[in-house]
């Protein structure tokens, strides 16, 4: 079984403050893993620091994605590489027309992959299709980029960008917060429609209400900057029945 | 993010910044009645004229430079600034232009022989002190609108010269106005007759080409009564070390049911990273809405100039005129500007609308000073004013300065104002899409611009997301 993401002995600083104190994780091709954690553990710093955000400065270990170091790259070169971030709470960017930033977006990328660019006409039939798909409303593909969007609209438009990006490592940070049934369903069936067996997602979050929908091959219990557990499917119940406290005495 | 990363994508070159190398007749530095007298000759004014430039200059002597604007500067000796500059060669024809001149506008985007000159635009086309050469003139007449050189319009329709120069902005409205209205050069002036809906977009593009001397232009639009114009204005200057003057005055008048659409792009040359060098832009532009259903509307993309002070303002007399200013101001290097606007609301039902865009970067100060007056009899007036200001870094500045004062209690205002940082949370955000960094500065700036870049005509909408472009992103590829 190969990898898609190996990340070794990783100490990341938010600050002055040392968040992940020798972390090790390896990420299965074609597998969804869950991370799930008490808050503060440093969950979030693991997605920046895979992402390459401003925030975060490693002090020490690796980041190998399909078997290459990337903790050099500037964000967007991870991005055109195929790293995915679902943000928790996605920025509103006034005057920035979801469309026309999504269509660079997506061309940035083909560009990259030697690919030709969609013309606009290509792009918008295809990101409206798939956004009826997610349950968005039409006007909201005109609209600048997330702004005055409802939670839920924000979660299903970070799901729209996912599928048209089609990306191969997969970060949801927290995406099930603040969501109601419908868009928890809509963001779910977003995943899952691409859930190809090639692809590869890392599920961030403090619930397991996302993972009734979208089914973890394995678990990953964070705490205190280390990965502390890891397990099938079957330590989500355990965490919900007995909490964390109970696994560090364990 | 990286500080200096920031500064290379907002610290843009100028790229208008060559000398037409031609002769030309400048005057030796100095201000006096003889050098009024001299320019007023070399103009061939009627004595009207020389008299009341020389009137503006001995009130001017007496006034004193303002000092209020949120902006600093070295102490500007009037005295060794050449008050006329114009290139040897006379040109009254195409044939006459100087072909370096005609090269020079060829490299500025504007074309002026006949077979080549932009589609339903009509271009004056101004160097220093004078106006070289202005395009579709002819065809223009065949529709009553006249289109000229203010110079010309002196000596040719003196009339209305008489009844409509300084009647918006008086001679002594402000020191910079009363300095203009002695030794004022060239500019241009349109006449639109009743009823006539100009067929082509007007321009005038104005350069500084010789050293150390200042430019005075003056414009002068009259839109009669249900007319309707649309004009442009452009400006470029050479690069040069020294700072030079530019003090223009602009007048507006829409008579009854007549519109004024007035764009300016401003891209004098800017100075160095220091302040050293560049353009100090003084200008007085104002409109008067003077008959009913009237509508003036300005529209201006600052990125130039190392001083701006600059209020493009409306005068709402006729009842139920409408009153706009549209602005987005770029201040990076070490540029400073202090620009907004005045509405001043006289008639009833009158309303104005103020949408100002202030962008900075690098040690760039940019001050938005807007007054909204409401005189006692504008009942029924209202204004909305929107003041958005965009930090890229952390030298630079932003600064607003609101003025209302209403003497109508049932007079509407609303004011809105908000000053943002370009967040390191947007950056990141598209450059997680795999959008370059600079693509993605590049697109935070423009859609904190669409607001204001969708009201200019569109063939200068193209020309100014360019312009904001280079400015802001010049090093970038």
């Amino acid at each position: 079984m190969s990898n898609m993401v190996e990340i070794k002995n990783l100490h990341v600083n938010i600050g002055e403050k040392n968040i992940l104190k020798g972390l090790n994780l390896a990420l299965e091709v074609g597998k969804v893993h869950v991370i799930m954690g008490p808050n503060g553990a440093g969950k979030s710093t693991l997605s920046k620091a895979i992402v390459g955000h401003y925030d975060i400065t490693v002090r020490e270990g690796d980041i190998l994605y399909k078997g290459e170091n990337i903790i050099d790259e500037e964000p967007e070169i991870r991005a055109l590489k195929g790293i995915f971030l679902s943000f928790q709470n996605p920025v509103e960017v006034p005057g920035v027309s979801n469309a026309y930033f999504l269509r660079t977006a997506v061309n940035a990328k083909r560009v990259f992959e030697g690919k030709e660019e969609l013309n606009a006409a290509e792009f918008l039939r295809e990101a409206k299709a798939l956004a009826t798909e997610l349950g968005m409303k039409p006007e909201l593909i005109a609209r600048s980029l997330n702004e005055g969007f409802s939670g839920g609209e924000k979660k299903r438009n970070e799901t729209l960008q996912m599928l048209m990006l089609e990306p191969n490592f997969i970060i949801l940070d927290e995406i099930d917060s603040g969501l109601d049934i419908d868009a928890l369903r809509a963001v779910s069936e977003g995943i899952n429609k691409i859930k190809d067996g090639k692809r590869t997602f890392l599920i961030i979050t403090h619930y397991s209400r996302i993972l009734d929908y979208v089914k973890p091959d394995y678990v990953h219990v964070l705490k205190d900057g280390q990965i502390v557990k890891t397990a099938g499917p079957e330590l989500v119940a355990e965490l919900e029945e007995k909490g964390y406290t109970t696994l560090e005495e364990s | 993010m990286a500080q200096k990363e920031l500064e290379k994508a907002v610290s843009g070159e100028y790229k208008l910044g060559f000398e037409i190398d031609i002769e030309q007749d400048t005057l030796p530095p100095g201000l006096n009645d003889e050098i009024v007298r001299f320019i007023s000759k070399k103009k061939n004014e009627p004595d009207w004229m020389t008299k009341l430039r020389l009137t503006a200059l001995h009130k001017w002597k007496k006034m004193q430079e303002p000092h209020w604007a949120h902006v600093s500067y070295e102490p500007i000796d009037y005295q060794s600034i050449s008050y006329f500059s114009a290139p040897k060669q006379g040109a009254s024809s195409l044939d006459e232009v100087d072909p370096k001149i005609l090269e020079a506008y060829k490299k500025l985007g504007i074309p002026l022989d006949e077979q080549k000159q932009l589609q339903g635009v009509a271009v004056d086309a101004v160097i220093d002190s004078v106006s070289v050469k202005t395009t579709f003139s002819e065809e223009l007449k065949k529709h009553g609108i006249i289109f000229c050189s203010i110079s010309e319009a002196i000596q040719d329709y003196p009339e209305l010269i008489k009844k409509y120069m300084f009647s918006v902005v008086p001679m002594t409205d402000n020191y910079f106005a009363a300095l203009n209205s002695a030794v004022f050069t060239d500019g241009t002036f349109v006449y639109i007759p009743k009823g006539v809906r100009c067929p082509m977009e007007l321009s005038t593009y104005f350069r500084i080409n010789a050293l150390n001397t200042g430019q005075f232009e003056r414009t002068l639009i009259v839109a009669d009564e249900g007319s309707y114009v649309s004009y442009n204005e452009g400006c470029s200057a050479p690069m040069r070390d020294e700072s030079q003057l530019h003090a223009a005055v602009v007048e507006l008048i829409a008579m009854k049911d007549a519109e004024i659409k007035y764009s300016t792009i401003q891209n004098w040359y800017p100075g160095d990273e220091e302040g050293k060098g560049g353009i100090y832009n003084f200008v007085t532009k104002r409109g008067l809405c003077k008959g009913d259903n009237s509508k003036i509307s300005w529209t201006q993309v600052e990125t130039g100039s190392v001083i701006t002070w600059k209020y493009p303002s409306c005068i709402l007399q006729g009842n139920n005129s409408v009153g706009e200013f549209y602005s987005v101001a770029v201040t990076t290097l070490a540029q400073q500007a202090d620009t907004g606007t005045k509405m001043i609301h006289l008639g009833k039902n009158t309303s104005s609308t103020i949408i100002s865009k202030g962008i900075s970067a690098m040690r760039g100060q940019n001050s938005y000073r807007g007054l909204v007056k409401m005189a006692a009899k504008a009942e029924g007036a209202r204004n909305y004013s929107e003041c958005d200001s965009l930090l890229i870094g952390s030298e630079c500045g932003a600064h607003t300065f609101p003025y209302l004062e209403s003497k109508n209690a049932h007079a509407k205002v609303e004011h809105e104002a908000t000053t943002t940082k370009i967040s390191d949370e947007q950056l990141f955000y598209l450059r997680q899409r795999g959008i370059s960094e600079e693509d993605a500065v590049s697109m935070i700036v423009h859609g904190f611009c669409k607001e204001v870049f969708n009201k200019l005509p569109m063939e200068y909408a193209v020309e100014a997301k360019a312009l904001l472009e280079l400015t802001l992103e010049g090093s970038v590829g």
